[in-house]
């Protein structure tokens, strides 16, 4: 067994482990956590497949965005774990049934239609070879409609993320900063015409 | 040396993982979305490993554009779940039939 394929076994083993944990755990903290490992080592995966560019953004974009926005959202909500837990034994079999089945069909294509002998080892690049840059070329080249599309795509999910979850409260106290330029003298000022008083001697 | 099915078959099994997780935690909205998440990341994993194995970087550009949609879609899942959570003070599924459906 050469180094490489300890290394992907040991990665393979702690991602299926993890994700194992992922659906099993009982507190969804711990789950969100467990996540965060399955994103480092598919990410590890990814750089055993020269695939360096997108390994590093797995593990930025999704353990430190996603990821702190799942735990974010899981620590604010004031969740009753026992109530989330009922129907857990009772859909367990079902559940264990159609995953083993599906991963044995899945299985059985895969060997017959992608095994060893099917397809040709991956040949590794040199040195020289930035994974990077080649992104890059097709991205910005062949792929720029669709990534200007995917910028879109994300100001629409900004725009979309903070409607929704944005809400006016009657008590908040806040400064309307058109009000307050737009405002008149004859607004705020009130001339009182009233006769002197005399002193009380 | 590791081929493409030894890739394939650890995506597939975190696929079946993922979809269990969804039939085990049918109440919970939380763990329904990073099932999702996990899905997704089994998707990406065989791009990727296609990608490499038949030498044509495409298919690195669409995993890029997969991460962009899901990171979309997890920020508008959770801010649908935060404003569920705000109407309703909780966030399990059988809570979820204001629409009798």
């Amino acid at each position: 067994m050469t180094f490489e394929k300890f290394m992907f076994y040991l990665f393979a083993g702690i991602l299926i482990l993890a994700a194992l944990r992922v659906i099993t755990a009982r507190n969804p903290v711990h789950s969100a956590l467990s996540l965060v490992l399955v994103f480092f080592s598919s990410a590890a995966l990814w750089i055993l497949l020269e695939a360096e560019f997108l390994a590093i953004t797995l593990v930025l974009v999704y353990v430190g965005a996603v990821m702190v926005l799942f735990l974010f959202v899981v620590m604010m909500l004031n969740i009753n774990v026992d109530s989330m837990r009922e129907g857990f034994i009772k859909y367990l079999p079902i559940g264990v049934a159609v995953a083993v089945i599906s991963a044995i069909e899945m299985g059985l294509v895969i060997v017959a239609n992608f095994g060893p002998d099917k397809v040709p080892a991956l040949v590794r690049h040199g040195v020289e070879y930035k994974n990077t840059e080649s992104i890059g070329r097709v991205l910005y080249t062949d792929y720029l409609l669709s990534f200007e599309i995917a910028a879109v795509l994300l100001l629409v999910g900004i725009v979309a993320a903070i409607a929704l979850s944005m809400r006016k409260r009657p008590n908040t106290k806040f400064q309307n900063p058109s009000e307050q330029v737009l405002v008149k003298k004859a607004d705020r000022l009130r001339i009182v015409k009233m006769k002197t008083e005399d002193r009380q001697s | 040396m590791i081929t493409l099915s030894d890739y394939l078959i650890v995506s597939a099994i975190l696929f079946c993982l993922s979809l269990a997780g969804i039939f085990l935690n049918r109440k919970n909205v939380i763990i329904l979305l990073m099932s999702i998440e996990l899905m997704l990341l089994s998707v990406n994993i065989n791009f990727v490993a296609f990608s490499a194995f038949m030498g044509d970087i495409a298919g690195q550009v669409f995993v890029f554009f997969i991460l962009t949609v899901a990171a979309a879609e997890a920020a508008i899942g959770l801010a649908i779940l935060v404003v569920l959570y705000r109407s309703k003070q909780s966030i399990n599924v059988d809570d979820m039939d204001s629409m009798k459906g």
